[in-house]
C-alpha cells in the first residue's frame, strides 16, 4: 500500500480534516497533542475551513463540543489521559444531550505515580458514560475510524458522541504508511451532518438537554441512551460495509486475526494487538491453532460478535492494559460476564494485566501467555490473574526503594 | 534523533520498504536521552514500539555512553552494528565497552560538537551507507521531504552532510544484516513473579531518605561549562552564585567562587551575570579531553 508516512496524531488530524469538521474546541496546553496543533496550522494556512477555539480546560472544551453539536454543526475535539479525566463531569453530561460529535483520546496511564506512557485506564474511566468508544491498532485505522465514527454518531438511531482511542507513543508518535482517502470519496461516505431536529436558530426557541427532575424521567432518558448505544453495533457494521465498498478497507466491530479453526486466542484492544498478531504468526508457524480477537468497538460491547468468534475456542489469554483497582482487568471481567450466556462449551479464560504505564510486552511473554491458556484449557480451570511483571523489574524497584529508604518510615516517625 | 529516524524511515519508504518509525522520550529537558526506532521490511510490520534486538544501533552523542538511562548497549549482540558519532577511534570504543560486534565510528565534526546541528542528517546518511538498501537519490529526496519547511539552503546543507556521511561508510556497506526472527517453538521463558502484597510503609510511593537528589549527577546534562578566571574575578558580592538556579556555585576559603561540576547543568546564567566578564563558556568536550576540571584556583 502506498500512502504517506503519518503518525497516529497526524492521521487523527487528517480524519478531522476529511470529515470537514466545522468546529474544533481545544484545550491547547499539555496533555493536548499534536492533533490540535496540526489542525490549527492547516486552518491558519487556509487549507481547512473550520473554527478552532481554545478553551481554558477540558471541562470547558467538552462542554463547548456538546453545545456546538447541539446547534447542528460537525464537531471534533481531542484530549489525553489526565485531560480526559478533568473533563469527566461533562463526558457524562454531554452524552445525555444526544448531540453527536467525535472526540479523540490519546491513551496514557493516569497518576499516581506519574507516567508519560500509555495504558487504557483513562479511556476505561469513560466506559459507562454514554460515549461510544472505538479502539485503534494502526495509524490507518485512526484516520478511517474517525470517518466511520461520524457516521455512527450522527445516525438517527444512535445520535451519541463517540471517542476514538489511540495509544500514546505506540500510535500517537509512531509513523506508519497511511493512505489518505480522496475528498470526493470521503464526501460520498460521509455526507454533511443532517442534524434533523437538532437546531438552534434565531427566533425559534427550543430547549435541548432540559434538566428534568424525577426518577421516572431520569430512568427513561438514561435507558433510552443505553438502547441507542446498543443500536450502534448494527450501525457500525453498516458503516463498515459502506466504508469497505468505497475505500476497500474493511473493519469489523471485533477484528478476527487468523481465527480459522483456532483452539486458542488472545483477546486485547489497542496498538499492542499488532504485537499479538506477530506472536500469532510465529505460534502458528510452530504448529499452534491460535488467533487474535480484537474488539475495536468496546462501547457498545460487541458481545454477539465475541461469542460467535469464540465458538470452538478452548483457551483464551485476555490481556488488559488497565487495572480496575480492587477487581482486575476490565476486558477479562466483561468477557467472563459475556461467556455466562454462551451455550455449548465455553473457553477457559486466563487473565493477564500488562503494559501498565507503557510497560512493553515481549514476544516471549505472548508465547508464555498462550502456553498458560493452553494448560488452563487442558485442566479445565482458570489460573489466577497475573500481572506481567518480572523478577528483573522487581529488582529495579527494590533498588529505588533502597535509595528512598522505604523501610525507614516507622523509625523516622 | 527524531529527525534522523524520520529521514531514514522516509528513505526506506522511497526505496519500497514498509516502514515504521517512532521517537521516544520522557520528561523534556536538555541532556535527556532521546531514542528513535526505525523498522523496515518488505513484509507488513506487526512489531511495535521499543526494538529489543536491533540490527543497528546509532549513538549520536558519545557523552550518553556513561548515562545508565540511555542504555545504549541494551539489546546489543555479537551481530549488532554500533555506529557512534565520536572524536575517538572505533577501536577505542570497542575495547572500552568490551564489545564483540562491529563498531563503526562516524567522525564528529570539529565545529559542530556542542550544537550537533546536522547530526540528524549525518546519522541517517551514515546508517543508509551501512545498509546497502538505500541509494543516494532516496537519501536526498528523504531529506528534502523531511526538512521541507526549513528552506532550500538548510536542505542543501543537510543533504551535503548526509551524503558525506553516507560515502564515509562505503568500506562498511552491507555490514548490517537482518537478525533471525523470534521462534515460538523454543524461547526463553519470562522470569515472571507473583508480586507480594507489602505493607503500605513499603508500597506507597514515598521517599524517606533526604537529599536523594545528590545521587543524580545533573552535571552530565551539560554541553557547555562555565569556567571562572580567578584573575579577572573581583570577588564581588557573589553575584554568580546568587543567580545560579542550582546552587552549584560556592565560595572557597579565599572568597573566590567555585563551580560544582557534578551538579552544574551548564545553563550559563553565571556567564551572563558576571559583572567583570570573568566567567567563560567552553564546550564540554574540550575540558573533558584536556582532563581538567576547569578550576583555576
Amino acid at each position: 500500500m502506498k500512502g504517506k508516512l503519518l503518525t497516529g496524531n497526524g492521521a487523527a488530524a487528517w480524519g478531522a480534516r476529511l470529515a470537514r469538521a466545522d468546529y474544533i474546541p481545544a484545550f491547547p496546553i499539555t496533555p493536548q497533542t499534536e492533533i490540535i496543533e496540526t489542525l490549527a496550522a492547516w486552518i491558519d494556512e487556509g487549507q481547512v475551513e473550520a473554527r478552532l477555539v481554545t478553551l481554558e480546560s477540558e471541562h470547558s472544551m467538552i462542554t463547548a463540543a456538546g453545545a456546538a453539536a447541539a446547534t447542528g454543526v460537525r464537531v471534533f475535539s481531542a484530549t489525553s489521559s489526565q485531560g480526559l479525566l478533568y473533563g469527566m463531569e461533562m463526558i457524562y453530561t454531554v452524552a445525555g444531550w444526544r448531540a453527536p460529535f467525535v472526540l479523540v483520546n490519546v491513551s496514557r496511564g493516569l497518576a499516581t505515580p506519574l507516567t508519560l506512557e500509555p495504558d487504557h485506564n483513562d479511556i476505561m474511566a469513560t466506559r459507562d458514560s454514554g460515549f461510544l468508544q472505538i479502539h485503534c491498532a494502526t495509524c490507518q485505522e485512526v484516520l478511517d475510524t474517525i470517518l466511520m465514527a461520524y457516521r455512527i454518531a450522527e445516525d438517527k438511531r444512535v445520535r451519541l458522541p463517540v471517542i476514538v482511542n489511540l495509544d500514546g507513543f505506540y500510535l500517537s508518535f509512531t509513523r506508519e504508511p497511511v493512505a489518505i482517502p480522496a475528498e470526493e470519496e470521503v464526501d460520498r461516505f460521509l455526507p454533511p451532518f443532517d442534524p434533523g431536529n437538532i437546531r438552534f436558530r434565531a427566533s425559534a426557541p427550543v430547549s435541548q438537554a432540559s434538566a428534568v427532575l424525577g426518577a421516572a424521567s431520569y430512568s427513561y432518558f438514561r435507558y433510552e441512551t443505553h438502547l441507542a448505544a446498543m443500536q450502534a453495533l448494527a450501525v457500525h457494521d453498516e458503516a463498515a460495509g459502506a466504508f469497505a465498498e468505497i475505500f476497500g478497507r474493511s473493519y469489523e466491530a471485533v477484528e478476527r486475526y487468523r481465527m480459522e479453526e483456532a483452539e486458542f486466542a488472545f483477546v486485547m484492544i489497542g496498538s499492542f494487538a499488532t504485537k499479538a498478531k506477530d506472536a500469532v504468526d510465529r505460534l502458528r508457524a510452530a504448529g499452534w491453532k491460535i488467533g487474535l480477537l480484537r474488539p475495536r468497538v468496546l462501547r457498545p460491547y460487541p458481545k454477539g460478535h465475541l461469542l460467535k468468534a469464540l465458538a470452538g475456542v478452548r483457551g483464551v489469554a485476555v490481556i488488559d492494559q488497565n487495572i480496575s483497582v480492587g477487581r482486575g482487568g476490565v476486558l477479562h471481567t466483561e468477557l467472563a460476564a459475556a461467556l455466562a450466556d454462551m451455550g455449548g462449551r465455553r473457553p477457559v479464560l486466563a487473565s493477564f494485566m500488562g503494559g501498565l504505564g507503557g510497560r512493553d510486552i515481549s514476544p516471549q511473554e505472548f508465547y508464555e501467555m498462550a502456553s498458560v491458556a493452553k494448560k488452563a484449557a487442558e485442566k479445565g480451570e482458570a489460573p489466577p490473574p497475573r500481572l506481567l511483571y518480572t523478577e528483573t523489574e522487581l529488582r529495579e524497584v527494590r533498588r529505588l526503594q533502597a535509595i528512598a529508604r522505604a523501610d525507614q518510615m516507622e523509625e523516622r516517625r | 534523533m527524531k529527525v534522523a529516524s524520520r529521514i531514514l524511515g522516509t528513505a526506506f519508504y522511497i526505496e519500497g520498504f514498509n516502514v515504521q518509525d517512532a521517537p521516544r522520550y520522557g520528561a523534556e529537558r536538555r541532556g535527556a536521552p532521546i531514542f528513535a526506532y526505525v523498522r523496515a521490511s518488505h513484509e507488513s510490520i506487526h512489531e511495535r514500539g521499543i526494538i529489543e534486538d536491533p540490527d543497528l544501533v546509532i549513538v549520536a552523542d558519545d557523552s550518553l555512553v556513561p548515562i545508565p538511562a540511555a542504555g545504549i548497549l541494551s539489546g546489543l549482540t555479537g551481530r549488532t552494528v554500533l555506529l557512534i558519532n565520536t572524536r575517538e577511534d572505533a577501536k577505542v570504543w570497542k575495547e572500552r565497552l568490551n564489545l564483540q560486534g562491529p563498531v563503526v565510528a562516524l567522525p564528529a565534526e570539529a565545529d559542530d560538537y556542542a550544537e550537533l546541528r546536522f547530526i540528524g542528517a549525518r546519522c541517517a546518511g551514515a546508517a543508509a551507507g551501512l545498509l546497502d538498501a538505500i541509494g543516494r537519490n532516496a537519501m536526498e529526496e528523504a531529506i528534502g521531504s523531511e526538512l521541507a519547511g526549513m528552506g532550500s539552503e538548510t536542505v542543501a546543507k543537510n543533504v551535503e552532510m548526509a551524503l558525506a556521511a553516507y560515502d564515509l561508510m562505503k568500506p562498511y556497506e552491507g555490514s548490517v544484516g537482518e537478525g533471525a526472527p523470534h521462534a515460538a517453538r523454543t524461547y526463553k521463558r519470562p522470569d515472571w513473579i507473583d508480586l507480594p502484597s507489602e505493607e503500605t510503609r513499603i508500597s506507597a510511593p514515598d521517599i524517606w531518605q533526604p537529599l536523594t537528589s545528590v545521587q543524580v549527577k545533573t552535571g552530565l546534562w551539560r554541553s557547555e561549562r562555565p569556567v571562572i578566571d580567578t584573575a579577572g574575578c573581583n570577588r564581588c558580592w557573589w553575584i554568580c552564585g546568587s543567580f545560579c538556579p542550582d546552587g552549584a556555585i560556592s565560595l572557597d576559603e579565599k572568597g573566590y567562587p567555585r563551580v560544582d561540576y557534578d551538579f552544574c547543568k551548564g545553563c550559563l546564567i553565571c556567564v551572563a551575570q558576571c559583572p567583570s566578564h570573568a566567567i567563560e563558556a567552553r564546550p564540554e568536550h574540550e575540558d573533558r579531553s584536556a582532563g581538567t576540571r576547569g578550576e583555576r584556583t
